[in-house]
């Protein structure tokens, strides 16, 4: 496999369609190169930087379509000046990775990546309506398209959407987006250990008051955000400090709060070891944080998403014996260490997986699809 | 509307075909007889039947395993079955194939509020879904209008949607996982109670797919806490422009509706007649409903009161109490009947660019005259999921075929502004052989692809989604 010194950087779909026709390397895909997987991307780096640009964007539709390479704060941008935004609270890894670069938008919707928000507006791929990407054949495909209600023919947007640019390049993304809040009010609960942090979290979640996020930092508090028109915000706020007085009582904390450090995992930012996201149920999280042996952790998605910190080169997977959802290690001190990024797959899924890519990306030319399996 | 010729080979082995089923499944469980399979001909698009080899009803997934491994070998096409209210066709079977229903898999096998889901059994009732927790103060989401008869198996494969997906998604947005069997009779399990996949997203894929990559036995679904109340206000216009801006307003001003419909003029007539919910006679009309407190209420919706002031409205409603919010959404609730009692009907389901709306529905009009059949719309107007209803009489000759002439050129007319041929009905037969007009050659290969990896020898509903010839080779194979 050679290596390229120089970054590609196709100027448009055609250019990168015929980069990619009349490929013989591997390469290795990205954005702007802020979130990848360490470990996952392998050979000369494809750009997908120079194929930008906002191409429609509708407010009264809820719609914006934009090329991949589109910088996020472009689109941020736009949608602040109508009084919108994207609906999933992107998450800015730099800092915890270790990473320079600008985020791209593409390289958001091929990492799926989602913020606190989730656990009410859904993830990056919940919002993702469109599609166009340059498969490993270099054929053009589009899917879905820019309606929010669509379902002629199978959904590739779904599968493109957290694909880590293992099935062809996107080049163009269609999002639905969501008007901003007129206002944000946070509850934060002290002293609670993890279990009881979920409990209160589920307490939360289960309530009419259409809580926007849910998070557990250990040390700082348990926190509960609620967004809306202000009189709104005000009466949920009081509702849901009433619901949870058996966890204490609630602080209400005006502005940001804590959400932009809980969105980027800042607590594990410049500390030493590898960083691991598990996806689990909410209620297992306790039990598998005090059998991580973490040296840090937080909670966000109402105990769903649970971050960890780790000594370099432990396997957390081994550590927490069988369990019911995934690791994946985001950040690892020797990628070369042997442990895979992504969680293994049971064998008929792997199968599928690797039909998948076999299939869009015959010759191997992409990112791996599955660095357990591949 | 062709189908594919049966494979005579297939019918010649019927005999032995259903003694191998008769040894997986209790006896009750394989129909065989012609007078018994004849229910199976059809779904709810009844203009196209034709009775199955043999129906199976499995009741867990170790009999759908066993059964598909039975047709795999056999080379038998299969064509799952939730309960067959598809308004596309995606369960007509065709003469050599086995139709698998999942009817008698209804159970919940698991209610858990402190994380959110629930997972049952994909025979299971959408509506029967949310009645297994509405006492506990939860609800699934996704609310077809089929849904006190549309199975979860069948949401799933259709990528359901719903009245209220402004706020809450549609299937896809609301699933968390699957259990399910692969034609060759693989169980796999895809997904559960957690919230990103550990890989790819094989999960939004299988959704919407029609049954074309696996047999969904099991279900876990996000289940949502209840709003503290909700109400609907209705309000009239004496344009379908002045409506649609009014809608593109009051999405703009940043409030998100549950429901936005509406309904146009012929629509609004016949559901008078039929219903008498007493709307005002007038050329468009929107339904708008929000939820919350009291207070919350009162807060969104005094603030699309003003911005539909602003659009000069000839009738503006608001519900005062639950009797009068029941009456607002009578007519709408009523107007796939009231349509009904007029004639024979074909439902559409193209969605569109809510901006393209006016233009949109000015088409149809124009093109109705030239049809010659008459037309109405109601539809999800906050995410441009259009209704249009064409009526036309089965008994008269030729009426169905121009109907479904006219029916095309309306989902060519929402893919040339920039929607799609269906938003919440799925393909099946019906809108099979106009995928060419949305879709070049290279992305409807791309899909193919996708089946080629769950299902190589082409075995589940065969002859759906794709338009035949562009299948042929692969389904010959």
């Amino acid at each position: 496999m050679t290596r390229m010194k120089a970054a590609m950087r196709p100027a448009d779909e055609d250019e990168l369609a015929e980069v990619i026709r009349v490929a013989t390397t591997h390469f290795s895909v990205q954005g702007g190169g802020t979130r990848g997987l360490e470990g996952v991307a392998a050979g000369a780096v494809l750009e997908t930087g120079g194929i930008a640009g906002i191409t429609l964007y509708e407010p009264g539709a809820l719609t914006l379509v934009a090329r991949a390479g589109t910088p996020l704060a472009e689109i941020e941008t736009a949608l602040a000046a109508e009084g919108q935004r994207l609906p999933f609270e992107v998450p800015d890894f730099r800092a915890m990775l270790g990473r320079q670069g600008e985020s791209t938008i593409g390289g958001v919707m091929a990492a799926n990546a989602s913020g606190p928000r989730r656990v009410q507006a859904g993830a990056a791929r919940d919002s993702l309506i469109g599609v166009r990407f340059v498969d490993g054949r270099g054929d053009v495909i589009r899917n879905g398209g820019r309606v929010m209600k669509n379902v002629t023919g199978y959904d590739l947007v779904k599968l493109m959407a957290g694909s880590r640019g293992s099935l062809g390049i996107l080049t163009e993304v269609s999002m639905k987006v969501l008007p901003a809040p007129e206002a944000q009010a946070t509850l934060s609960l002290a002293g609670l250990d993890d279990a009881r942090a979920v409990a209160a979290m589920s307490a939360a979640l289960g309530s009419p008051f259409e809580v926007s996020g849910a998070a557990h930092w250990p040390g700082r508090g348990t926190f509960l955000r609620i967004e809306g028109f202000t009189a709104s915000v005000a009466y949920r706020a009081e509702r849901l400090a009433a619901l949870l007085a058996g966890f204490g009582r609630a602080e209400r904390i005006e502005g940001a709060g804590p959400w932009p450090e809980i969105r980027d995992a800042a607590p594990f930012a410049g500390r030493a070891g590898d960083v691991w996201r598990l996806s689990v149920k909410p209620s297992d999280a306790p039990g598998l944080i005090a059998r991580a042996g973490a040296e840090a952790h937080l909670m966000d998605w109402g105990g769903g998403l649970v971050w960890i910190l780790t000594a370099p080169g432990a396997d957390l997977r081994t550590r927490l014996g069988g369990f019911s959802g995934h690791a994946t290690r985001v950040r690892a001190t020797d990628p070369a260490d042997g442990i895979p990024a992504l969680h293994p797959e049971p064998p008929a899924v792997a199968a599928l997986t690797a039909g998948l890519k076999n299939r869009f990306d015959p010759r191997g030319l992409f990112n791996p699809a599955h660095a357990g399996a591949f | 509307m062709d189908m594919p010729q049966p494979n005579a080979a297939i019918l010649s082995r019927k005999a032995r075909i259903i003694e191998r089923l008769r040894e997986v499944l209790p006896a009750d469980a394989v129909v065989d007889d012609p007078n018994e399979t004849r229910a199976y001909e059809c779904d709810a698009l009844t203009a196209y039947r034709c009775p199955p080899l043999a129906a199976v009803l499995p009741r867990s997934t170790a009999e759908v395993s066993a059964v598909l491994k039975i047709c795999h070998d056999e080379g038998v096409p299969v064509v799952p079955r939730g309960s067959g209210t598809s308004l596309a066709g995606g369960a007509l079977p065709t003469a050599d194939s086995v139709i698998l229903g999942v009817a008698r898999m209804n159970a919940v096998l698991e209610t858990d509020y402190d994380n959110r889901f629930i997972r049952v059994q994909s025979g299971r009732t959408n509506l029967s879904v949310t009645g297994a927790v509405e006492t506990d103060g939860f609800f699934y989401a996704p609310d077809p209008s089929s849904q006190l008869a549309c199975a979860i198996a069948g949401n799933i494969a259709m990528n359901s949607g719903g009245a209220h997906c402004l706020k809450y998604g549609v299937t896809t947005n609301n699933l968390l996982g699957v259990t399910m069997v692969q034609m060759d009779g693989t169980v796999v399990e895809i997904g559960g109670p957690w919230m990103d996949p550990a890989g790819l997203d094989l999960l939004g894929v299988i959704c919407g797919s029609e049954g074309q990559l696996g047999v969904v036995t099991e279900a876990t679904l996000r289940i949502l806490p209840k709003p503290e109340g909700a109400r609907p206000v209705l309000m009239g216009f004496d344009s379908n422009e002045v409506a649609g801006a009014c809608v593109s307003d009051i999405i703009k001003a940043g409030v998100l509706p549950v429901a936005i419909e509406f309904m146009d003029r012929p629509c609004i007539e016949a559901t008078e007649a039929f219903a008498k919910a007493g709307y005002p006679m007038c050329e468009a009309l929107l339904i708008v409903e929000v939820e919350g407190s009291p207070a919350e209420i009162d807060e969104q919706l005094g603030l699309i009161k003003q911005i539909a002031g602003r659009h000069n409205p000839v009738e503006l409603r608001e519900a005062a109490d639950e009797d009068q919010a029941k009456r607002i959404w009578l007519g709408r609730k009523s107007a796939f009947g009231a349509m009904g009692q007029i004639n024979d009907y074909m439902c559409l389901d193209g969605t569109i660019p809510v901006s393209s709306l006016p233009h949109v529905l000015r088409r149809i009009g124009e093109m109705s005259k030239e049809f010659g059949l008459d037309v109405a719309n109601v539809f999800h107007a906050g995410d441009g999921n259009m209704h249009p209803l064409i009526l036309f009489d089965a008994n008269k000759p030729g009426d169905l075929e121009k109907c479904e002439a006219f029916g095309a050129e309306i989902l060519k007319l929402c893919v040339e502004v920039g929607g799609c041929l269906t938003g919440e009905h799925g393909v099946g037969i019906e809108k099979r052989d106009l995928m060419t007009v949305q879709y070049a050659p290279a992305d409807l290969e791309a899909q193919l692809r996708v089946k080629d990896v769950f299902d190589p020898k082409w075995l589940l509903n065969p002859a759906k989604v794709f338009p035949l010839h562009v299948t042929q080779s692969r389904r010959a194979a």
